[in-house]
């Protein structure tokens, strides 16, 4: 791939997969779990999410990301009182009161989530139990199920792999004998149109998604489950699925050329199909994508970036924009490492790329200060600030909200980095 | 419980938090959890503040909970202390952490800075964000201040002096209203000892007692200090905010009366375009607009006079989710022959603006959206704020500048005055259907927006039938399309009601028209 005689090439001996990080603690500056009902709320139609929080859980969700574009969104908050934290028997019945007037006002609810924040895990408020009791209440009307968005438990799109956890319990078994591919992790619709085209051509279905449109048609898992990781930070949800029969196919993200082609192309492996058929279907794909990305490179090609703790996104990315887009990674960032969904990312780093797990606010951004990058991928929070220190960012709650995976939208993804250079040099003010 | 889906405010560590990025020379720690950093993007992207609010937070975790929080607070304070060098450093904590009972505030208060530290109360579950701006600035102005002496103040052969305390970081408008006050006061032959919190170090704050007179400019976050002020220094506070060309000027009056000079020359040079604009016959149109008024205590009161006093608007609904404020409300609400709405819940205010079909809305960003959804015009009054509510240019809502932006902002929403009635004349002209915008608007605006409405909460603007006895005839049906959207369902409600009173079992066009005659505009 692009990037040989500039940089360290990465081998891909597994022994990279030792790549060393430096751990960090202190201040943390990323959102927590519930920030993912932003997008689950968009993604799963049929479904509610109601936080069991506080007045900031509320909060967050309004201020997150200007999601107040919905007259009565999908999602809500059910507001801890004062009277609410004396006991915790009344907070059960609180609890009921507050769902049978939700679902009063909303009769389209198919699926509630009962949303756990920091304040109900620290009562230790049993969310579980109580969508049990709520469920058969219901009977069979609502299906309500639980997982957590705490800031405590969960760091940003963690939430989704909760929320996807909860799901996968539910999920109907799949016969034996049959098989199925199920792909794990919010997909834009879009992408998952054009997946679901490559998919054909390659000779490979039944293939299911996971969270589904509708929570209503949940995919079936089972032992003829091949399970095809779509976002990096959905760890757990591949862990409760193969403890449901399913196998985990081992590849890099769908990010970029090369993500996509060996994410397609393990996929196909693991099918049975022959790899001359995979060149066959990509060839064409990978071939626009290429011209697509060729002036993007040019624009990228020798800047230097860093990566904040955020999405989880951050290892693929700076593969996908060291490699093929021949940037330098000063510094990659991630909440938090999971070696196993990272297994197949992390050979394809330069063998010398400073990874740092959690944050230490304060002496991150002083790295960033004295090693000032050309671009410095962060949250909302922090991007104002950097720029008023002459610092180009890229906001990375984009980087959730765009559709970025696939061979046609590699050219977009190069795009959203390329976007603040050509702006800084736009602007003659 | 409370089923809440949109907040009019943050929790009270938010208030805090906006004391602290107003200020210099402050800095705040607070105890909590990772993920509550969320609100520094509430000063970075929606104020386009430049800088980080001045606030470090603890970020424990679940793993954290078993061990020792207390000392992630210490060592938080110190390290935060040792890199920020603040001249006071404000303590509290957020939700979750009141639960788990670390007392930051006592904490920080044993390690033997050589700063004055600020514990702050902030109780989480019973209070919200405005009380805990209020409640922070309060406690600060008294931590510094306690056990001070009164200043001698020169009398003579010397321009009075005043405080303006109240503006904030995330307050609606504070920036420019702070500029315009100063000129207002200014032109008065008065001068500005100390803004605060807006602008002040702790420094500037120690100051405060030398001013003759406070300005109470947003009482919702500046009204306990002003109080205490007044008891310890034997400041009076100027309790008017200039807010409207009336308001402004009983303002100054009030200042004068405080400072004990004659502010009637200043009154009289004032220069603004709000009364002869709204005199002007184009302005007709306005005439008993019916409007409904949302917002904090402050800007709704305001907002109110300056409806009906200087716009001739006919206020059909006013309230507040200032629940501190609520007496202000209701009596204002007195004064204009309705009752106040006093709630922080969106869908009860939701339901108070579909129910009265108002011509205008002046509210909130979240009176915007629903006003949007219903195809009601509508102006922004107050806080919570949104990135809209700091526009580049100049545009404060106090003094006679203030006014003058009002007028423009609350007209410009609305239909021209002769567009109006050509809409109203020829209802079935295509270009005048009803989700057809005012034309100034361009001609690809559209009154719904492109926003999803909700199919559960409600039956849309116009109302459902509220009696299913009384059947309409379908000519009737038809008529009554031709009465513009806004007002329909008004129009269909008095007819129902009409109807049923006189024992009317069938609506017909005859009917629509003598409910019109007996109900008036």
């Amino acid at each position: 791939m692009s990037g040989d005689g500039v940089f360290p090439e990465a081998p891909g001996a597994a022994g990279c997969n030792e790549l060393p990080v430096q751990r960090e603690r202190g201040q943390r500056h990323v959102f927590c779990g519930l920030a993912g009902i932003v997008w689950l709320h968009r993604k799963i139609q049929d479904a509610f999410f109601l936080v069991i929080g506080s007045r900031t859980c509320a909060h967050l969700l309004q201020s997150a990301a200007g999601v107040m574009i919905f007259a009565e969104p999908r999602f809500a908050t059910a507001v801890l009182q004062d009277r609410d934290l004396a006991g915790m028997a009344d907070c059960n019945e609180e609890l009921d009161r507050v769902v049978a007037e939700l679902l009063a006002r909303r009769p389209d609810i198919g699926t509630l989530f009962l949303v756990g924040s920091c304040p109900s895990e620290v009562i230790k408020l049993d969310l579980e139990t109580a969508a049990e009791r709520l469920s058969e209440a219901q009977q069979g009307r609502v299906r309500i199920l639980a997982y957590t968005g705490s800031g405590i438990e969960t760091t940003f799109t963690q939430g989704e792999d909760t929320c996807l956890t909860a799901l996968a319990e539910q999920m109907p078994d799949l016969p034996a004998g049959e098989r199925s591919l199920l792909v794990v992790g919010s997909l834009a619709d879009i992408v998952e149109d054009q997946f679901n085209r490559l998919f054909e051509e390659l000779g490979i279905g039944p293939v299911h998604y996971l969270p589904p449109r509708s929570a209503a048609e949940l995919p079936p898992v089972g032992s003829g489950t091949l399970l095809l990781a779509a976002q990096p930070f959905v760890g757990e949800t591949a862990a409760a699925l193969i403890k449901r029969g399913a196998t985990l196919i081992k590849a890099p993200y769908p990010f970029g050329i090369e993500g996509t082609r060996a994410w397609l192309g393990a996929a196909a492996d693991a099918w049975g199909i022959d790899p001359a058929r995979v060149d066959a279907v990509t060839a064409a794909p990978i071939a626009r994508a290429e011209r697509g990305l060729a002036r993007y490179r040019e624009q990228l090609e020798g800047k230097r970036i860093a990566f904040l703790p955020d999405s989880q996104l951050e290892i693929p990315l700076g593969r996908f924009l060291h490699r093929e887009c021949g940037m330098q990674l000063v510094e990659i960032g991630v909440p938090y490492l999971d070696r196993r969904m990272m297994a197949s990312e992390l050979g394809l780093l330069p063998r010398d790329a400073r990874l740092t797990e959690g944050q230490d606010l304060e002496r991150q951004l002083d790295r960033i200060r004295e090693e000032r990058p050309d671009l410095t991928v962060c949250g909302l929070g922090l991007a104002n600030p950097l720029e008023a220190e002459d610092l180009t960012t890229k906001w990375s709650i984009e980087l959730i909200f765009t559709p970025v995976h696939g061979f046609d939208q590699a050219a977009d993804l190069a795009e959203l980095f390329a976007r603040p250079l050509n702006r800084r040099r736009r602007l003659a003010i | 419980m409370q089923l809440t889906v949109w907040t009019y405010e943050g929790p009270p560590h938010i208030g805090a938090m906006r004391i602290a990025a107003s200020m210099r020379g402050v800095h705040c720690v607070l105890h909590a959890p990772q993920g509550d950093t969320y609100a520094d993007l509430l000063f970075t992207m929606i104020a386009r503040n430049g800088k980080r609010p001045p606030v470090t937070y603890t970020s424990f975790q679940a793993r954290d909970l078993g061990g020792d929080t207390a000392g992630l607070v210490q060592k938080t304070l110190a390290e935060t202390v040792e890199r920020f060098r603040p001249q006071a450093l404000l303590v509290g904590e957020a939700c979750t952490a009141e639960l788990i009972q670390d007392q930051p505030g006592a904490l920080a208060e044993g390690m033997g800075f050589d700063i004055p530290v600020i514990a702050l109360e902030l109780p989480a579950y019973t209070r919200k964000e405005n009380w805990g701006a209020a409640e922070t600035f309060y406690t600060m102005v008294r931590a510094l201040l306690r056990g001070r002496q009164a200043p001698q103040r020169q009398t003579s052969g010397r321009r009075p002096s005043a405080n303006l305390l109240g503006p904030t970081s995330l307050g609606f408008r504070c920036r420019d209203d702070i500029v315009e006050v100063t000129k207002l006061l200014d032109s008065a032959g008065i001068d500005v000892n100390v803004v605060a919190p807006a602008g002040a170090s702790p420094e500037d704050l120690l100051r405060l007692p030398e001013a003759d007179f406070n300005v109470c400019l947003y009482p919702e976050i500046a009204h306990g200090a002003c109080a205490w002020l007044e008891r310890m220094f034997k400041q009076p506070t100027v309790k008017t905010v200039p807010i409207g060309v009336g308001a402004t000027r009983d303002f100054l009056i009030e200042v004068g009366e405080v400072a004990g000079i004659d502010t009637g020359p200043a009154i009289a040079a004032a220069q603004t375009r709000l009364p002869w604009y709204s005199r002007s016959v184009d302005s007709t149109y306005l005439t008993a607009k019916r409007v409904f008024i949302f917002g904090d205590a402050t800007h709704a009161v305001a907002a109110a006079r300056i409806a009906t006093e200087e716009l001739g608007f006919d206020v059909v609904g006013i309230g507040t989710y200032s629940r501190e404020f609520a007496r202000e409300v209701r009596d204002a609400a007195a004064r204009y022959g309705v009752d106040a709405l006093i709630t922080d819940d969106y869908l009860e205010v939701e339901a108070k603006v579909l129910e009265l079909a108002p011509e205008l809305v002046l509210g909130t960003q979240m009176e915007r959206h629903i006003a949007k959804r219903v195809g009601i015009p509508c102006a922004v009054i107050s806080a919570p704020i949104h990135v809209q509510d700091f526009p580049a240019r100049y545009a404060p809502q106090m003094g006679f500048e203030g006014a003058n932006v009002i007028f423009d902002t609350w007209v410009h929403p609305l239909m021209m005055g002769l567009e109006e009635h050509l809409v109203t004349m020829f209802r079935e002209d295509i270009e005048f259907h009803d989700e057809a915008a005012p034309s100034h608007l361009g001609p690809a605006a559209k009154r719904q927006g492109g926003e999803q409405a909700s199919t559960t909460t409600v039956a849309g603007a116009e109302g459902a039938s509220a009696n299913d006895a009384v059947v309409w005839d379908p000519e009737a049906e038809k008529e009554l399309r031709k009465i513009p959207f806004f007002v329909r369902g008004k129009a269909r409600r008095n007819t129902e009601r009409f109807a049923q009173d006189r024992g009317v079992a069938t609506i017909t066009v005859e009917t629509l028209y003598d409910a019109k005659a007996y109900f008036g505009r």
